[in-house]
């Protein structure tokens, strides 16, 4: 995989939001200084919690939020300008499918809209050529023709997700950002969404940034996993990799935490570090390093210094005063 | 172990414009007292609708055409309005999805918690017991600073703050059983291990019997004793906790399982195709016939009931008769 070329690189990310309360402006730390890349045909998988920040690094790399800080490459591009500076082609070449169909659809538009609105936008389709081009996209997310001039609350959650993965793969990018594309779907649905979106990426060779909160949907469709805690990485490695032997506390307490179905997952999971504490409030991040307030591990060091990312092993990088 | 809710045969119907939403179609559950049950199911089953039954809390379009719900030997369809009541303050807890839709955000969580003590029957309450009663109740589901919390409004606390203290509404007083639906559903999974822990440890210890509602199988085989598989309306597969997992034997209970992600890897089975029945005209026979790999003549025609293959283990499924 290493071989393979750097689509996106993130380096140094931060975007802060500023709060006002009285006359003092504070900020909200939605991400606070991360790397990392994503090579051609790979996914990435960006896992962690409500309030880590992995929405709004997709964001950022899309460019709905502009960037505090940092740099976002993409194709060897600077790209971390503002979303309306962005060249045409860049915003093809770059698509996003988000967590809620019901939202992200307009539901006063047929299928046939839809879909059509990227093509028009871009000038890849015209007169008879587009419904051609619509109906291929429909099947190439297995819908049917008769779809076409049905409105988004006529169908099914599953299907309203395919018609919006159909959307994004209107443009032909080489890139996609999936933001928790099946949480809000039962796993039988979510099963045929997941091995689609696997097909697809062998069909067209794309690669993509899967944000997700699931460990074991990532453990079987990822490439590389990278885990976040209160806007920043704690842990980032390849998959078989990450799964045989976590390193950072946090992810051992993630891992642990998974409800799971069968005694050999049950093996997989660490030793039992028993969950405790909540994520505490972006905007309060405590010193020293941010999990200290829930970590089993602590030490007085970890209250005053903040751990850098050390590699323990081949692409394996570990965020944690305990490797230092 | 005597029963402590017993539904037998209950059909729910739900009158809409265009006819009747047959939801529930005869279904049979039952509760241990002190027994941790689990019901997994995906969206739409008739999981919530069931618990709806047991409290009687259904819309008033639904209507009841057959079956019955028994809760220590009496039918609760066919209570007075002073028994169902007596029943909700003391018999059966409930604790819902969402904490902060079932939070009442303009009182304070000690005037919540409050009005669910004085409800309950406790006798000699006075301001000062019930005050003593909430504290005991916030300290027992853990929670840091609880006079604190008493003047606190909902909005104030997290999302896994609002579920401890619903749970600590639901365990204030006395109650032979909790049915918590989906509690976790909205919470990050370090949360929701702590919340189901803490949940499994203070109803073992109080011997109550619990009815877990989820759609996560993984959920259900961690928490409860026994767990049954629901599916359209009806319940195709109940077992003791191991041997669902290890010998599933109802089509859909098969699907379901290879459907879930596995830490352990090996890729993602293909989905189920087709999806759930429309109520208002669902297939005569076996509800998952149109889906099944093995349906037969006989599936489309006749509704399959519950054989037992021993143990307790129980399938809807004429594959085993």
């Amino acid at each position: 995989m290493s071989e393979n070329r750097i689509i996106l690189e993130v380096k140094g990310l931060k975007k802060y939001f500023p709060i006002h309360k009285g006359d003092k402006t504070l900020f909200v730390k939605a991400i606070d200084g991360i790397d990392f890349e994503v090579r051609e045909g790979e996914t990435v998988g960006l896992v962690g919690e409500s309030g880590s920040g992995k929405s709004t690094t997709a964001y950022c790399v899309i460019g709905m939020y502009s960037v505090t800080n940092g740099t976002i490459m993409f194709k060897g591009k600077d790209i971390s300008c503002a979303s309306s500076q962005r060249p045409l082609e860049l915003k093809r070449d770059m698509q996003i499918v988000f967590q809620d169909p019901g939202t992200s659809l307009n539901p006063q538009h047929t299928i046939y809209k839809i879909i059509e609105l990227p093509l028009k936008v871009h000038g890849l389709a015209k007169g008879r050529e587009m419904r051609e081009r619509i109906v291929q996209l429909l099947e190439s997310v297995e819908l049917p023709e008769s779809y076409l001039y049905k409105y988004p609350r006529m169908i099914g959650g599953g299907e309203r997700q395919m018609v919006a993965i159909a959307r994004a793969l209107a443009t032909n990018p080489s890139f996609m950002i999936l933001d928790e594309p099946t949480s809000s779907l039962d796993v039988s649905v979510q099963a045929k969404i997941i091995n689609m979106l696997i097909k697809l990426q062998k069909e067209f060779n794309l690669s993509y940034l899967f944000i997700t909160h699931d460990l074991s949907l990532m453990r079987n469709v990822a490439t590389r996993v990278v885990i976040m805690y209160l806007g920043k990485i704690a842990e980032m490695a390849p998959t078989e990799i990450f799964f045989q032997s976590p390193q950072h506390p946090y992810t051992q307490m993630l891992l642990s935490s998974i409800p799971v179905v069968t005694k050999e997952e049950e093996e997989l999971k660490p030793k039992k570090i028993k969950s405790q504490g909540e994520i505490p409030s972006p905007v309060n991040v405590p010193p020293g390093c941010s999990f200290n307030t829930r970590c089993p591990l602590a030490k007085p060091e970890c209250f005053e210094k903040d751990p850098v990312m050390v590699q323990v092993g081949p692409d394996h990088f570990v965020r944690c005063n305990l490797f230092a | 172990m005597g029963d402590l809710v017993k539904i037998q045969d209950l059909y729910v119907w739900f009158r809409v414009y265009g006819g009747y939403m047959k939801v529930l179609n005869g279904v049979n559950f039952s509760v241990g007292k002190g027994e941790k049950v689990s019901i997994v199911g995906e969206t739409g089953c008739g999981k919530t609708t069931t618990m709806k039954a047991i409290l009687r809390i259904l819309s008033s379009q639904a209507h009841i055409p057959k079956g019955e719900v028994l809760f220590e030997e009496k039918d609760i369809l066919k209570m007075k309005e002073s028994e169902i009541k007596r029943l909700r303050g003391r018999g059966v807890a409930m604790i819902f999805q969402d904490p902060m839709a079932s939070l009442n955000p303009v009182f304070t969580i000690g005037d919540q918690l409050a009005a669910v003590i004085s409800h309950s029957g406790v006798q000699d309450l006075d301001k000062e017991k019930i005050r003593q009663l909430s504290i005991n109740a916030l300290k027992e589901v853990k929670l840091p600073d609880p006079e604190r919390i008493l003047g606190s409004y909902p909005f104030q606390m997290s999302g896994g703050m609002r579920q401890r203290i619903c749970i600590a509404m639901a365990l204030a007083t006395e109650r032979a059983l909790i049915i918590a639906d989906e509690p976790t559903t909205n919470l990050d999974v370090t949360i929701q291990d702590q919340i189901l822990a803490l949940l499994r440890e203070l109803v073992t210890k109080r011997g109550n019997s619990l009815i877990l509602i989820t759609h996560s199988l993984g959920i259900a085989r961690e928490n409860a004793d026994r767990i049954y598989v629901m599916y359209a309306g009806n319940m195709v597969e109940v077992s003791n906790n191991e041997e669902l997992f290890c010998n599933p034997l109802h089509p859909y209970t098969e699907m379901l399982l290879g459907c879930v992600p596995k830490l352990s890897g090996g890729g993602i089975a293909e989905g189920i195709a087709g999806r759930i029945p429309d109520y208002l005209n669902p297939p005569p026979g076996c509800r998952f016939e149109p889906r099944c790999p093995y349906a037969t003549d006989r599936c489309r025609e006749e509704k399959p009931d519950f054989v037992d293959v021993g143990n307790g283990h129980k399938v809807a499924c004429f594959k085993y008769n």
